[in-house]
C-alpha cells in the first residue's frame, strides 16, 4: 500500500523514522538534563559531553571493536565532564550559567583535538533491532530499524518520572532543588546532591553522543553535533521538566528535523529553507505559546530562578 | 576587530624594524643570494578538518604532495570559519610566516574576507579556490581556480544512469549555487544520456556540513526507491556510508571514497590538486606572473575520476571509458542544446553549444529537465 502511493504517506513514514533516529541523542541529553536542573543546576556544557561522547565512543569503539564498550566509555566521559561542572560551580559565586558555557567550549576543543585520529576510521555499529519485521514495506521496515538505545531511553523516561515522584532519592533531588535552605535545614548535603544529578545528567549526555558516532548518522566527524545539546538544554524548558514531556519533545523535535529532507525527496521542492528551519521555528512558537507573564513556569525548580 | 589591527600592524613594525636592523648588520649582504636561498612559502587555508573524506582532503593531499619538494615550505590551518577568523588566519600567515601566496580554500572567505586583505598587502597573491574572480571588480592580486569537476560528475551520471534499476537518482547537496547545480545538471545529463527517462532527486540539506540531515535525506531518498545516490557537500562519508547501509549505491565526490562502500560505491569525482599546486610553485619559484584565472578539466589532470566500484558492470565501464577519452580528447561537449531546464523553458537552443570554458556556465542558475527540486527555496 504504501509502496502505490509513496509521496505523502513516504514523508508521514520518514517523519516518524526522523522522530526515532534524530530524536534519540535529544532524548538523552534532555533527561540528562532534566536529572541536573531538578536538582537546582543547570548545566549548559551538555553539548560538551554530547560532543566528547560521540567522539570517546568512537574511539574506544574503533579501538576495542566493541560499539556497547564505546557506549560505556562515552557515558564515564561525560561523568567525568559532570563532575567538573559540578565541583566548579560548587565553589562560592560561581555562576552555573558562565561555567557551563566554559565547560561547552573546553569539551568541544578537546573532542575536537583527540578526535583527529578517528575521522578517517570506521568503527563498528551499534546493532538495531528490526522492529518493523512484520511489514512487507521495506520503507516501514527501515522507519522501524530501532536501536536498543531508544528503548532504554524510552522506559528511562517514565522511570525518572516515577524516580521525582516516589523515590526517596528522587525526592531528595527535588527537595535540593526547590529550596537548598530547607534542604539545608533538613540535614541534606545539597552540594553532594548536586554532584551526583551533575555526574548522572552527564552520563545520559554522553551515551547520546554515543548514539550520534555510533548508530545515527553513525561517523565521527567535527560538524556531528552542530548544536544539539544546546537544543536538548532549551527542550528540558518547554518539557516542564517532566521527563516523560522530554520524550515527547525529544520525538517532536526528530520528526521536524526529518521533515525538510523528507518532504524534497518526495519533490515537494518549495520552501526547503522554511521546512530545513522547522525544529527552530516550532522552539520559537512554542516557547511563545507557552509562556506567561504572570508566573514563573510551573514545574520549574524553585532554586533554578536564582541562578 | 581594531586589536587584531593593531596586533598585525605592531607584527609588521617588528618585522620592519628586525628586517633594518638585519641590513645594518649586515651591510655587504647581497639581496640577490638571499632571495634565492628562499624557499617558496605558500599558506593553505581550510574551512573543515584536513581528513574529512571530503573537500578539505583534496586540498590538503594537494598540499601535502608538495612536501617533495625541497624548495617549497608550505603551512596550513583547518576548521578555519568563514568569518573574520580567516582574515585573521590570513594576516598571521602573511606576517609571521613570510606566506608569499596564499590558498583560501573556501567559497565563502572570498567576499568580503579576501578582498578586503588582499587590498592591504599588495605583495601577496591570494589564489581562491573558486570560480569569482572578476577582472573588472577585484584586485590584481587575486586569482581564482577551479576544476571542471562536472566532467568526472558528468562520467559517474553515465555509471548510474546504467546501474539504477528504478530509474530514480538522488543528490544530496549543500545550497543552490551555480558549482553545484552545475554538477547536479551534468549529473543528471550524464545519466540521461544512458537512459532519457530517468530523474535526479535532489535534497538541499542547507549547510555545507550537516551529517544528521544528510543522514535524513539519504534515508528518505532510499525510502522513496531512489537506488544510487552522490552528494555535494563538504564530507560525503556520512551519505556514502548510509547508502551502503540501505544497500544502494552511490557515487562518491571530493576525494575517493571506495573503501566507505566496498559493495555499493560506483566511481566519483575526485580533486587532483597535487598538479595544481605543484604548478603554482613553479611558476613562483621561476618568477613567472600567475595568470588570475586557472582552469581545467580531465584532460588538463585538474580533475580525476575515481576507480569503478566492484558492483559496476562491463557495459557500463565501457561507456563511461568511451566518454572519457572524449573529454579526454577534447571533443565532448556536456552542454549542447537543445537542452531544456526542468519547468520546461530551453535553456540552450538547438545548434547552440557551450563548452567548458564558457563563463556562462559559470553562473548557472538553472536545473536540467528531469531534475525533481527547485533552485528557490
Amino acid at each position: 500500500m504504501v509502496e502505490a502511493d509513496p509521496g505523502y504517506a513516504g514523508v508521514l513514514i520518514a517523519v516518524l523514522g526522523g522522530a526515532i533516529r534524530v530524536g534519540t541523542p535529544f532524548l538523552f541529553v534532555s533527561l540528562g538534563e532534566c536529572l541536573t536542573e531538578k536538582s537546582g543546576r543547570i548545566n549548559l556544557g551538555l553539548e560538551a559531553n554530547l560532543i566528547m561522547g560521540a567522539m570517546s565512543g568512537y574511539g574506544v569503539a574503533y579501538l576495542s571493536g566493541s560499539a556497547w564498550l564505546g557506549v560505556l566509555v562515552a557515558g564515564l566521559t561525560g561523568v567525568v565532564l559532570g563532575l567538573i561542572h559540578a565541583l566548579l560551580c560548587q565553589q562560592d559565586k560561581v555562576n552555573d550559567i558562565a561555567v557551563g558555557i566554559a565547560m561547552m567550549l573546553f569539551g568541544t576543543g578537546l573532542a575536537f583535538y583527540l578526535g583527529k585520529p578517528f575521522i578517517q576510521p570506521v568503527a563498528p555499529r551499534l546493532p538495531s533491532i528490526e522492529l518493523g519485521a512484520w511489514s512487507d514495506s521495506p520503507v516501514l521496515r527501515a522507519a522501524l530499524e530501532i536501536n536498543a538505545l531508544f528503548v532504554v531511553g524510552v522506559i528511562l523516561a517514565p522511570l525518572m518520572a516515577w524516580f521525582f515522584r516516589y523515590a526517596r532519592w528522587g525526592l531528595l533531588v527535588r527537595t535540593v532543588g526547590e529550596s537548598r535552605d530547607a534542604a539545608l535545614a533538613m540535614g541534606i548535603n545539597v552540594n553532594r546532591v548536586r554532584l551526583y544529578a551533575t555526574m548522572g545528567g552527564g552520563f545520559l549526555a554522553g551515551v547520546g553522543g554515543s548514539f550520534l558516532s555510533l548508530y545515527y548518522p553513525g561517523s565521527w566527524n567535527e560538524g556531528l553535533s552542530s548544536g544539539q545539546g544546546l537544543m536538548a538544554v532549551a527542550l528540558v524548558i518547554f518539557a516542564r521538566w517532566n521527563p516523560v514531556y522530554c520524550l515527547y519533545a525529544s520525538l517532536l523535535f526528530g520528526g521536524a528535523a526529518a521533515l525538510g529532507p523528507a518532504l524534497q525527496s518526495v519533490g515537494i521542492t518549495w520552501g526547503y529553507y522554511l521546512f530545513n528551519a522547522a525544529p527552530y521555528v516550532l522552539t520559537l512558537g512554542i516557547m511563545i505559546a507557552t509562556s506567561s507573564r504572570k508566573q514563573r513556569f510551573a514545574g520549574m525548580p524553585g532554586e533554578m530562578s536564582n541562578i | 576587530m581594531s586589536e587584531q589591527k593593531l596586533n598585525a600592524g605592531r607584527r609588521k613594525a617588528l618585522k620592519t624594524l628586525s628586517a633594518l636592523s638585519a641590513t645594518g648588520l649586515l651591510g655587504s649582504f647581497v639581496p640577490g643570494a638571499w632571495a634565492s636561498a628562499k624557499k617558496v612559502k605558500m599558506g593553505f587555508i581550510y574551512v573543515g578538518p584536513r581528513d574529512d573524506y571530503g573537500y578539505n582532503q583534496a586540498h590538503f593531499e594537494g598540499k601535502s604532495s608538495l612536501s617533495n619538494l625541497d624548495w617549497v615550505k608550505t603551512f596550513d590551518e583547518e576548521n578555519v570559519p568563514e568569518t573574520i577568523e580567516v582574515v585573521k588566519s590570513m594576516e598571521s600567515m602573511i606576517n609571521l610566516d613570510d606566506a608569499q601566496v596564499l590558498f583560501p580554500t573556501s567559497f565563502g572567505y572570498f567576499d568580503p574576507h579576501i578582498l578586503k586583505v588582499a587590498k592591504k598587502y599588495p605583495d601577496v597573491m591570494f589564489l581562491h579556490c573558486g570560480g569569482l574572480w572578476d577582472e573588472k571588480k577585484h584586485p590584481k592580486n587575486v586569482g581564482s581556480y577551479f576544476g571542471y569537476i562536472d566532467e568526472p560528475v558528468y562520467l559517474a551520471g553515465v555509471v548510474a544512469g546504467h546501474m539504477s534499476k528504478s530509474g530514480k537518482l538522488g543528490y544530496i547537496a549543500a545550497i543552490p549555487i551555480p558549482q553545484v547545480l552545475r554538477n547536479i545538471n551534468s549529473f543528471t545529463l550524464g545519466a540521461r544520456s544512458v537512459n532519457p527517462d530517468i530523474t535526479t532527486n535532489v535534497v538541499f540539506t542547507g549547510g555545507w556540513a550537516n551529517p544528521v540531515k544528510e543522514a535524513e535525506a539519504a534515508n528518505s531518498m532510499a525510502d522513496q526507491g531512489i537506488d544510487v545516490l552522490t552528494c555535494h557537500v563538504d564530507s560525503p562519508k556520512v551519505v556514502v556510508q548510509t547508502a551502503e547501509k540501505r544497500g544502494i549505491y552511490s557515487c562518491g565526490y571530493h576525494t575517493d571514497q571506495s573503501v566507505l562502500a566496498p559493495k555499493g560505491f560506483l566511481t566519483g569525482a575526485e580533486w587532483n590538486w597535487s598538479k595544481v599546486y605543484a604548478d603554482y610553485a613553479e611558476m613562483i619559484k621561476s618568477g613567472k606572473k600567475i595568470p588570475n584565472l586557472i582552469r581545467g578539466g580531465l584532460k588538463e589532470g585538474v580533475v580525476k575520476p575515481s576507480p569503478y566500484g566492484k558492483a559496476v558492470t562491463a557495459k557500463a565501464k565501457s561507456d563511461a571509458d568511451a566518454v572519457l577519452k572524449k573529454f579526454m580528447n577534447g571533443s565532448m561537449v556536456v552542454y549542447k542544446g537543445p537542452i531544456k531546464d526542468n519547468t520546461g523553458k530551453t535553456v540552450i537552443p538547438e545548434g547552440k553549444a557551450y563548452t567548458q570554458t564558457d563563463i556562462w556556465l559559470e553562473s548557472m542558475d538553472w536545473l536540467v529537465e528531469g531534475v525533481i527540486g527547485t533552485t528557490k527555496g
